[in-house]
């Protein structure tokens, strides 16, 4: 089975910090790590290569230092890598990056492909179902579990207070969550054979030209337009009622849903 | 001259960090506490990789280097010194003279197995009476036919009780001194060969160092390391690159009583300030930093030089000797920082000084490498 794992490297903080002039991302002095929930899919992607055999190949698109992130990936045991790096595809919203990965992915041979369900810098959870559009493959979003049962990919997906347990005929793309499976560590040789014996390949536009409408990349093929950004402002303390009857609680809450006239 | 390390050492020196970090650090106290040697985390070790980094894939090892043993070693070291001394132990002590004096025999047999972390390895050179004078050994070994018989003993053994394998010095022709010193490849089930008291020492309590008896053990001709009369130049270029290792675990260690202090003294106020903001704090973590610096350096160049086969003796004694004195000074200094607090079990940081004493002792003295530099002066 060979399996994809689209790999994004972000920049290792929950507390992004934007430049209020640009509104982009401050990047410089923040160290940077595989996306969680990508990492977790590199994981799953290597349990289910050793369960059914194959090879896995990661895949990223980002400035050349994103290299740092796929030899990580390859030490922990992936076995090629490829990095989309091109002044073309820079400032790329997640249109214009699912369509240049996808523009990659049709260059490659693959039963499954895995995504993390959202990176923590943008947290949008687009590019990997648009990827499965692009592609015109099924999709199963939000996997915990995924398994292979008889030559059919099997996935518990998360939903709300319940599971659904999903079959899915390959190719198909699968978007995973961090819980879907702890990331073991890099090992010692792995980190050693990541640079010395596997190669991460860069595809600039050259490489996906015939794959690719050009004006669906970079900059220019990001339809969106980041309008206004801002630091979100904490919330008041609260209004704390104790001291009342479970009865007394009940006119309070309603009476204020009704003044906010959420009822 | 480059002082930036390769990208594959930086890859390394992070999965080291998250190892440490998730693995080590969260029972360094407790193992220190109940003086529990950690087998769970030797299995860790074993499994990632790290019970054969500087020895080649032939031989079941990872294919690194000397560097990257430094690195894994002192990332381990500034969470749990303890952890170290078990696995530069089995690296430096045991591994390391089999690949380097080993027949192909010995290294299928015993190398392979301890790179794989499937066995663990120790080395027996103190004896009672032979400590920093190494060449007063009492143990004997005696041919008789195709084995040789060992009587004697030997003290303060790491990783005793637990190891499967045991480099054995013994001397094989008294007369000779040091040039009738053997070394022998002993398996811990050999018949004569027992463990005996366990000592109860001031550091590294998650670490084990007994006596090791041998009565009339019996040891086959195959199993002597090198050749008859041989042992005490294997043994000494052994704690050669022993002193490495001893040197990555000290600058670890005193990096890692640094970090715990400034995270402290940033947070702990006293006077209605962080007592970083004290002139006397700032320029204590100013003069220790500096000198971690000086340390690190001299640990990182003993490493390349062992890895481009230069002579390295002397560096290695100058590294084991400063950065061992280092990390026993900066742990008191940093406790000092610390104040009441440092004293107490609360913090890791009275268990940093009491650890970083025997690195001022094993595997050669301060005196001891004051005596090998010296050498190189005549």
């Amino acid at each position: 089975m060979n399996i994809v794992v689209c790999v994004k490297q972000v920049p290792d903080t929950t507390e992004v910090k934007l430049d209020p002039k640009t509104n982009t991302l401050i990047r410089k002095g923040v160290p940077s790590i595989i996306n969680p929930d990508d990492k977790s899919g590199i994981e799953s992607a290597l349990r289910l290569k050793e369960k059914v055999g194959g090879e896995v190949t990661l895949l990223s698109m980002g400035p050349p230092q994103a290299e740092v992130a796929l030899r990580e990936g390859l030490a922990m045991g992936a076995d090629k890598a490829i990095l989309l790096s091109d002044r073309a595809f820079g400032g790329a919203d997640t249109w214009a990056t699912s369509s240049t990965l996808a523009a990659a992915l049709k260059k490659l041979d693959y039963d499954v492909i895995i995504a993390g369900r959202q990176a923590i810098d943008g947290d949008t959870a687009q590019v990997g179902p648009q990827i499965a559009e692009h592609l015109e493959i099924p999709q199963v979003s939000y996997a915990e579990e995924i398994n292979v049962e008889e030559g059919k990919v099997v996935v518990k997906r998360q939903f709300e207070d319940r599971y659904h347990i999903v079959e899915v005929n390959t190719p198909c793309l699968i978007t995973s969550l961090s819980e879907l499976a702890e990331p073991r560590y890099m090992s010692v040789k792995g980190t050693f054979d990541a640079y010395r014996e596997k190669d991460v390949k860069v595809w600039g536009l050259d490489e996906i030209e015939d794959t690719v409408d050009k004006m669906n990349l970079g900059l220019k093929g990001s339809p969106t337009r980041v309008k206004k950004s801002f630091t979100k402002q904490a919330k008041g303390a609260g209004e704390l009622l104790d001291d009342v009857t479970a009865e007394e609680a009940v006119e309070a809450i309603v009476t204020k849903l009704r003044e906010k006239h959420i009822i | 001259m480059d002082f930036k390390l390769p990208k594959e050492h930086l890859l390394a020196k992070k999965m080291f960090k998250d190892f440490a970090e998730n693995e080590v650090k969260p029972i360094a106290a407790e193992i220190d506490e109940e003086e529990r040697f950690p087998t769970e985390t030797v299995e860790k070790l074993k499994k990632y990789g790290f019970m054969g980094i500087p020895m080649p894939k032939e031989y079941g090892g990872e294919g690194a280097d000397t560097l990257a043993y430094v690195l894994s070693v002192e990332e381990l070291a500034k969470v749990c010194l303890t952890t170290t001394t078990i696995y530069t132990a089995h690296t430096s002590l045991c591994s390391h003279p089999i690949y380097k004096y080993g027949t192909d025999e010995q290294k299928q047999k015993y190398l392979v197995p301890l790179c794989k972390g499937e066995k663990l390895g120790a080395f027996g050179l103190t004896e009672p009476s032979a400590g920093t004078d190494a060449a007063m050994q009492k143990t004997t070994a005696v041919k008789k036919g195709d084995h040789y018989v060992l009587n004697g003993s030997k003290i303060f053994i790491t990783n005793s009780g637990h190891a499967d394998v045991y480099i054995i010095i013994a001397m094989t022709d008294r007369s000779k001194g040091t040039k009738g010193c053997s070394a022998f490849i002993v398996e811990s089930d050999f018949p004569g060969f027992t463990v005996g008291k366990k000592e109860k020492k001031m550091g590294i309590k998650g670490s084990s160092a007994c006596e090791l008896i041998f009565k009339n053990c019996i040891v086959p001709e195959e199993n002597l390391l090198g050749k008859e009369g041989k042992g005490f130049k294997i043994a000494m270029q052994t704690l050669d690159v022993g002193r490495i290792g001893i040197a990555a675990q000290a600058l670890g260690l005193a990096e890692g009583a640094l970090e715990e202090t400034v995270n402290y003294v940033n947070e702990r106020k006293q006077f209605g300030r962080s007592i970083y903001k004290f002139q006397n704090t700032q320029f204590e973590l100013a003069d220790m930093r500096t000198k971690i610096e000086a340390a690190q350096l001299l640990v990182y160049k003993v490493a390349r030089l062992k890895d481009d086969n230069l002579p390295y003796t002397t560096n290695a004694a100058m590294a084991k000797l400063y950065c061992s004195e280092l990390a026993s000074d900066v742990t008191r200094r940093c406790l000092q920082l610390f104040g009441g607090y440092g004293y107490t079990r609360e913090y890791p940081i009275e268990r940093m000084m009491r650890d970083a004493k025997i690195t001022e002792i094993y595997e050669g003295t301060s005196e001891v490498q004051k005596m090998v530099i010296a050498s190189s002066l005549k």
